[in-house]
């Protein structure tokens, strides 16, 4: 029979210290080692911390799993505005009866992505709750780097260019792909991965650069929108320029959805001035050969994203909004 | 030979093509004066909103977008019955997409869902098969909403239903027609301005109802309305190619059904799905239509003989029956007929809002209302 998750082992006993110990043997190390109610930490020069919960259905989907996109989802939101993932605290809401089979595998997967990301679990918390009361395993991160750069949406302004690290639209389709049961595109898979690598190398290239956001719920279009709202701008995107995957089109156009709306997880938006751009790109494209410059900032309707299409007419994307619902008609 | 999905639409959405037919479009509608357009069908609203078409079509074109989304003419009573329907113990309702989002006078499925109720959107009403066989203690119930599109489906499930002999499956039926509501724009009096005028000189008609019905069933409207019917597929291409057959229509003195959409649709349509939903269904004499009122036989319900598996007899006594007015300022009807602009409406951008919808064409993104609402300042 396959070993599972019981409520025992969220109950403090015995039982409970068995699956600490499980957890231990893949994400220990030192400071964990040391940890009573809290851990000690080194102090940090600019110090950067930010806080994420991750609830995906299904746990597993091609291109990740619940616990890469932990990791990955975490620190990406540090790398984004230039820090450096140091430490992480991991909080685990397990529902009984999940196999310890798949937990492994998640955390397996966790420790790859901490080593990609050069940082460390140092805290955490396990809790266990009974059948129907989550979804097989929701996770709680928190994350503190350091900041090496001071990239925000703050510099932001009219004459910046727009990048586009990769084509967009992966993660979301590939979710709803699995739920759907949709498998006709071998290319689907999600685009999850930590970021951090990329902005070591273009943080070093001494690139400047304004401003950085993953794509992640809401899509490019929920960004690009925040971006023009926060800066008091207009952000002018050329539609040719993004790219979407043959798979990620395919599940747009059977399901009705848009991929400028769908959530991306390792995709990134990127603002620099015009100077700095093509360095930027080369960088992109070493990683993406799909990088793009996809628009700029200007300023003739400020708060608003206009597309422009390549036969000549122009419309404005807007902030998705609601539950992404596809269109019956 | 691998076919892959772009070899599908991509030269449907051809930047040279779609720049070509807007330029022949031009030459030919020269001398011919303004030709106010409906496109039925909300797909079609869709794609001249997505691929801004109108920036590309002279002057003289205009369009009126028109009634064929079936989630912004489902009436606050019916949206009502939905929620109800959900709130009982025990109950799965199903319906499609957008549909959740729409609120009725007791808010939307949405909140329904929030309040506790289990609501469920599926894409093809054949995974409620599933989720009734999933949960037998539990009484499933589909609100079944479209236009002849998804009517078949819903007839196919049906029959699924009866020869299982599944008990735990009940219909809630709002199925619409299109000719019906197109008649009623052109032959009806128009309570506010007390005429029966419109502007509509010619209709692109829907694709995917048309790949049910066939063509012929818009027969009626060149030879007893003299306005000419132009079939079109939902791409760019398609819908720039049926307006051009529209100005030659006029151009040359026609009135005629054609079809654009040929890769899809016949004059006679789908027969197989024409017989499944006649098995199953019979009009309605009424059936309200959100904005629009009353419209007669021009929606289907279950036959008498399949009662047992409609929600509507079976929780009949759950359902209230009485009419919820439509905002006494709302002029949906006016603009649907070409009559008015949305701007021109007292409660627009104000009572009414794409949030806090009124009337129909407010509803969803493909709503003339609602477009004038979010791309005002660029049309």
């Amino acid at each position: 029979m396959e070993k599972i998750v019981s409520l025992a082992m969220g109950s403090g006993g015995k039982e409970s210290w068995e699956l600490i110990e499980r957890i231990f043997r893949h994400l220990g190390n030192d400071l964990l080692k040391e940890a009573e109610d809290g851990t000690p930490l080194p102090s940090l020069q600019n110090p950067l911390f930010t806080t994420d919960s991750f609830t995906v259905s299904p746990l597993f989907f091609p291109g990740g799993d619940i616990g890469k996109l932990a990791v990955a989802g975490a620190c990406n939101d540090l790398a984004m505005m230039g820090a450096q993932p140091r430490f992480l605290s991991l909080g685990l809401i397990i529902e009984e009866g999940l196999e310890l089979r798949q937990l492994e595998r998640i955390l397996r997967s966790m420790k790859r992505e901490l080593a990609l990301n050069g940082a460390q679990v140092v805290t955490g918390d396990t809790k266990v709750v009974p059948k129907g009361g989550c979804d097989g395993l929701y996770i709680g991160v928190s994350a503190l780097g350091e900041r090496k750069a001071s990239i925000s949406q703050r510099n932001i302004e009219e004459g910046d260019l727009i990048l586009l690290s990769g084509d967009i639209g992966r993660h979301g389709a590939t979710i709803f792909a699995a739920r759907e049961g949709i498998e006709l595109w071998n290319d689907l898979e999600s685009d999850c991965r930590s970021l951090w690598p990329i902005v070591e190398e273009l943080l070093e290239s001494g690139a400047t650069i304004k401003a950085m956001r993953d794509a992640t719920r809401g899509g490019i279009a929920a960004v690009l929108n925040e971006w023009a709202t926060a800066q008091n701008v207009e952000i002018e995107i050329e539609e040719e320029k993004v790219s979407v995957r043959q798979g990620v089109q395919g599940i747009c156009e059977i399901l009705g959805l848009d991929p400028m709306v769908l959530a991306n997880e390792g995709t990134f938006l990127l603002v620099s001035s015009r100077d700095e751009a093509p360095k930027i790109l080369e960088i992109l494209r070493s990683h993406n050969p799909e990088a793009s410059i996809i628009g700029e900032v200007k300023g003739d309707h400020p708060q608003r994203v206009v597309l422009r299409s390549p036969w000549g007419t122009r419309r404005f994307l807007d902030m998705p909004s609601g539950e992404i619902l596809p269109r019956i008609c | 030979m691998q076919v892959e999905l772009r070899d599908l639409y991509d030269r449907f959405r051809d930047p040279e093509a779609m720049r070509a037919l807007a330029r022949q479009i031009q030459r030919e509608v020269q001398g011919l004066g303004p030709i106010n357009i409906m496109e039925v069908c909300g797909g079609h609203t869709h794609t001249i909103m997505k691929y801004g078409l109108l920036q590309l079509l002279p002057k003289e074109i205009s369009f009126i977008h028109g009634p064929g989304c079936p989630v912004c003419i489902m009436p606050k009573e019916r949206i009502d019955h939905a929620s109800i329907l959900a709130a009982q113990p025990d109950t799965i309702l199903c319906t499609l997409g957008d549909m959740i989002r729409v609120p009725g006078s007791r808010g939307s499925l949405q909140d329904a869902r929030a309040r506790g109720a289990d609501v469920r959107f599926v894409y093809s009403p054949m995974d409620i098969l599933k989720i009734a066989l999933d949960n037998p203690t539990k009484r499933v119930i589909y609100f079944a909403i479209g236009f002849e599109t998804t009517t078949p489906m819903t007839a196919a499930l049906i029959d699924q239903v009866v020869k299982r002999g599944i008990t735990n499956l009940l219909f809630h039926i709002n199925h619409v027609t299109v000719p019906e509501v197109m008649r009623e724009l052109i032959d009806s009096r128009d309570e506010h301005i007390d005429s029966y005028n419109n502007r509509i000189d010619a209709f692109l008609g829907p694709s995917h109802v048309s790949v049910i019905t066939g063509s012929r069933i818009y027969e009626e409207f060149p030879t007893r309305y003299n306005r000419p019917v132009v079939v079109a597929g939902f791409e760019p291409v398609d819908l720039l190619e049926g307006v051009l057959m529209v100005v030659r229509q006029f151009r040359e003195g026609r009135r005629e059904v054609e079809i654009q959409y040929r890769r899809s649709v016949t004059r006679e349509g789908n027969r197989r799905a024409q017989e499944l939903m006649e098995r199953y269904f019979v009009k309605r004499d009424l059936f309200k239509w959100r904005g629009l009122g009353n419209i007669p036989k021009s929606a289907w319900r279950l036959k008498d003989e399949w009662r047992e598996l409609d929600a509507e007899w079976v929780c009949g006594y759950l359902l209230p029956n009485r009419e919820i007015e439509d905002h006494k300022l709302c002029i949906c009807g006016d603009i649907l007929r070409g009559m008015a602009k949305p701007t021109e409406c007292q409660v627009f951008g104000t009572a009414c809002t794409p949030s806090k919808p009124l009337g129909s064409c407010m509803v969803s993104s493909e709503g003339a209302c609602a477009a004038y609402y979010r791309y005002g300042n660029l049309l």
